[in-house]
């Protein structure tokens, strides 16, 4: 266990002063995926590593700690967490949005197990526990992740790590991205531009091998360039559709239904009943609207 | 005791009989049963803890869901939706004349693309059930709790179920995309999606293991997973429980996540092993049951690492399942357990509570010295990679003062997990039976943001109310558990 940098049970509850009970207030990480809301009291949560337990793969971390920064520490260890580079930890998991190894890792979601974070009321709120598996109550972390910080704010979190494999290796292939999906054991990405197909693999290195020659992939340097237009989620069965998409104009996370395109996605109606829950949701975590204004999970940028 | 407003209601003959007419208007009438066997039958569910049925309505479609929850809702009586019966922490007990909706007869596989890997069912059908129809399609749905030949998917998103494969591959929450839900205001929607960021907050999430309270699932959309290629079962046995768990920390910690890390101490093997003659190491004071999948050489690096990991903790032999016959007979011994057990005493309590894995030593420790206190006997089998322990209290129901005995180690096996870092439950959930124990893990301010979420969810507190959250969250204190049930 690494030695404690920062004690962030009392960084939480100084978190929560800063939020305090009223006047509107938005959170701020670094600013890599949109930034916080302009025109209000803005603060930064608790930012360090308390601890991290091999054994347990688990880590404990302040929202506002870099996810950089956590990489680079859990990387002494051989682990890593399943949330994508860049920014802060608190700023990837109030977004939402997993990394292009998702099908391998499974959703960043999953990786929440405990939280703590202030309520509008400028109170500290546990959600979660600290173990691996967990069922004790209603499971608060899965509602927070995603939530754009308009239920409250991440203080700090609990996650579960996972080994960093022994050997990555990405491969590209001119081959259809389905029969490699079935053909392949659960690769960690498969990626696809309409015409070229990439993949990435993990694992034990003799393995990685076999399976690229068995299916006839090439070496490759990395992923593809992904167009930063607009982030599509279609249902994984629907990115056959996207064939008569033009060239170069996406690259589609097969097997998942992220699309990267260069272009918006159309936008859909929202079902009526799901709508009036996700208000009554709001509205129960912060009657008055005051975390994050103007920021809605609907209709995210 | 306070009597409340449903329980004048619906223990009133007159209402009563309303609510039956009312039913028997939506659905056909032979889908409405109010025999008083049936009524009994649907008082318990797995757990020692036993209610009051007003009606069991056999649901057959969303439409017939999403009617019972209108009548419930017009007579304002509460509903428990009910899948199996095999619940452990009676979340499904119907308590004061509540209406128990059954969706054993919706049991379909509605569609099944193995190539994305997803499927849609319905609530009804039985997880293994699942599994072994899509064998030939090379995938199955990852969580396998011990009671998988008879469990529902339905079950299994209300309680977020484990299993011991969910070491690598996570709970029921992280297999489940979406689901088809009747709302407890009887409005129908459906949570969360089969493409990967539908937009909003993750309902769907929140839903699953919210034991009934949130609404009813009618449709399920589910992962499934590759079948491996390659599969090592080993058991490994020990002189000593702190050996078998001290390596199950090591191997994890070395980067190696099983598919599967089960234990099972001495007692446990020597039950299994009258059950089903499989040659089990009964001498010895615990074993491991260890499941690694993968491709060839990866499995085979593991498989060579947890043997070096295993000499250092001082492993007696290492019987390695040469084929899938015996793969299957040591399985079938670890998830027969809980018949096994029978052998030994008639009655049981199951508990569910997990630690963090480097503490299975000193927490088993402690179990073992509460039993002998309480002068009981405890049988451990359990998800050890998980840290998610299953001490099984074995007893007589027929010895004087034994209820109470059993219920003061209980409640103590689950205050030194919490106690050691750990949580209330690891897969059963929370139900009646940890309910008056949520505040070990959470203080009144976490567990109003629980009851706003639920109350979001259900504003007329109709579905499944007085279950996971303790008073004052819920009116929970008029509804004391009923005569003749202990937690």
């Amino acid at each position: 266990m690494s030695s404690p940098t920062v004690d962030l049970d009392v960084a939480a509850e100084e978190f929560a002063g800063q939020v305090g009970a009223d006047g509107d207030v938005a959170i701020e990480g670094l600013g890599t995926r949109g930034g916080a809301t302009g025109g209000v009291r803005t603060m930064a949560a608790p930012a360090g590593v308390q601890w991290i337990q091999p054994a347990e793969m688990t880590v404990r971390c302040g929202a506002g700690t870099p996810v950089d920064d956590l990489d680079a520490a859990l990387a002494q260890y051989g682990q890593r967490v399943a949330i994508p580079d860049g920014g802060t930890i608190g700023g990837a998991l109030s977004v939402g949005r997993s990394g292009v190894r998702r099908l391998g890792y499974g959703p960043m979601r999953d990786a929440l197990l405990q939280a703590h974070y202030v309520s509008a009321k400028g109170e500290v709120v546990k959600a979660g526990g600290p173990t691996v598996k967990n069922v004790s109550g209603f499971d608060l972390c899965r509602l927070l992740v995603g939530s754009r910080g308009t239920l409250g704010f991440l203080s700090d979190v609990i996650l579960r790590t996972r080994p960093r494999a022994e050997h990555e290796q990405w491969f590209s292939s001119d081959r259809e991205p389905w029969e490699l999906l079935t053909e392949l054991y659960r690769p960690t990405s498969v990626l696809w531009n309409g015409a070229a197909t990439w993949v990435l693999l993990e694992g034990n290195p003799d393995d990685i091998h076999t399976q690229a020659e068995s299916s006839g992939m090439e070496l490759a340097n990395g992923p593809p360039d992904l167009p930063t237009g607009a982030r599509w989620s279609l249902p994984p069965s629907e990115l056959r559709s996207l064939r008569i998409a033009a060239p170069g104009s996406f690259v589609a996370e097969v097997g998942v239904g992220i699309v990267h395109h260069t272009h918006p996605v159309a936008s859909v109606e929202p079902d009526v009943a799901a709508l009036e829950l996700q208000r009554r949701i709001k509205s129960e975590f912060d009657p008055k609207g005051r975390l994050n204004p103007g920021v809605s999970v609907l209709r995210a940028s | 005791m306070t009597v409340t407003a449903e329980e004048e209601v619906s223990s009133s003959g007159e209402a009563h009989d309303h609510l039956v007419a009312r039913l028997e208007a939506v659905l056909r009438p032979d889908q409405v049963r109010t025999a008083a066997t049936e009524l009994h039958l649907y008082r318990h569910d797995a757990s020692n803890l036993s209610g009051r049925a007003g009606v069991i309505c056999f649901v057959e479609s969303t439409a017939d869901v999403q009617a019972v929850v209108r009548v419930a809702n017009g007579c304002g009586v509460p509903f428990v939706a009910r899948g199996s019966g095999t619940g452990l922490a009676g979340g499904a007990v119907p308590l004061d004349g509540a209406i128990v909706i059954s969706t054993s007869k919706m049991n379909r596989i509605l569609s099944v693309d193995a190539v994305d890997r997803i499927a849609w069912v319905e609530p009804g059908v039985l997880n293994l059930d699942l599994s072994k129809q899509i064998e030939h399609l090379g995938v199955h749905f990852a969580p396998d709790p011990s009671s998988q030949q008879t469990c529902s998917i339905g079950g299994n998103v209300a309680n977020n179920s484990g299993g011991p494969h969910c070491l690598a591959d996570g709970v029921t929450n992280a297999h489940i995309h979406a689901a088809e839900v009747v709302l407890p205001d009887g409005s129908i929607t459906v949570l969360g999606g089969e493409d990967p960021e539908p937009e909003g907050y993750d309902l769907r999430g929140v839903f699953v293991g919210s034991e009934g309270m949130f609404g009813v699932a009618t449709k399920v959309c589910v992962k499934l997973m590759q079948n491996p290629p390659d599969i090592a079962t080993l058991l490994l046995d020990f002189s000593t429980v702190a050996d078998g768990a001290e390596l199950v920390s090591d191997i994890i910690a070395d980067g190696i996540i099983p598919a599967a890390v089960e234990m099972m101490d001495q007692l446990c093997l020597q039950a299994i092993e009258e059950y089903i003659h499989a040659g089990l190491p009964v001498h010895q004071a615990a074993a491991l049951l260890i499941e690694v999948v993968g491709l060839p050489a990866g499995v085979a690096s593991d498989v060579a690492r947890i043997r070096e990991l295993a000499a250092q903790r001082n492993v007696g032999d290492i019987r390695v399942a040469a084929d899938d016959e015996e793969r299957a007979l040591l399985w079938k011994g670890r998830k027969s357990a809980f018949g096994a057990i029978a052998r030994i005493k008639p009655n049981y309590y199951l508990h569910d509570t997990v630690v963090p894995r480097h503490c299975l030593p000193e927490v088993l420790e402690q179990i073992y010295e509460i039993v002998d206190r309480h002068e009981l006997l405890v049988v451990n089998v359990f998800h050890a990679g998980d840290g998610n322990l299953h001490p099984l209290l074995v007893y007589d129901a027929t010895e004087p003062g034994i209820a109470e005995r059993v219920h003061a180690a209980g409640d103590e096996i689950v205050r030194v997990s919490v106690a050691a870092g750990g949580v209330l439950s690891g897969e059963h959930g929370i139900g009646l039976e940890k309910r008056d124990l949520m505040p070990l893990m959470f203080s009144d301010v976490d567990l109003a943001a629980q009851a706003d979420l639920r109350r979001a969810f259900d504003p007329a507190l109709l579905a499944n109310p007085n279950k996971v959250l303790p008073s004052p969250a819920t009116c929970g204190d008029v509804h004391s558990i009923p005569d003749g049930a202990w937690v």
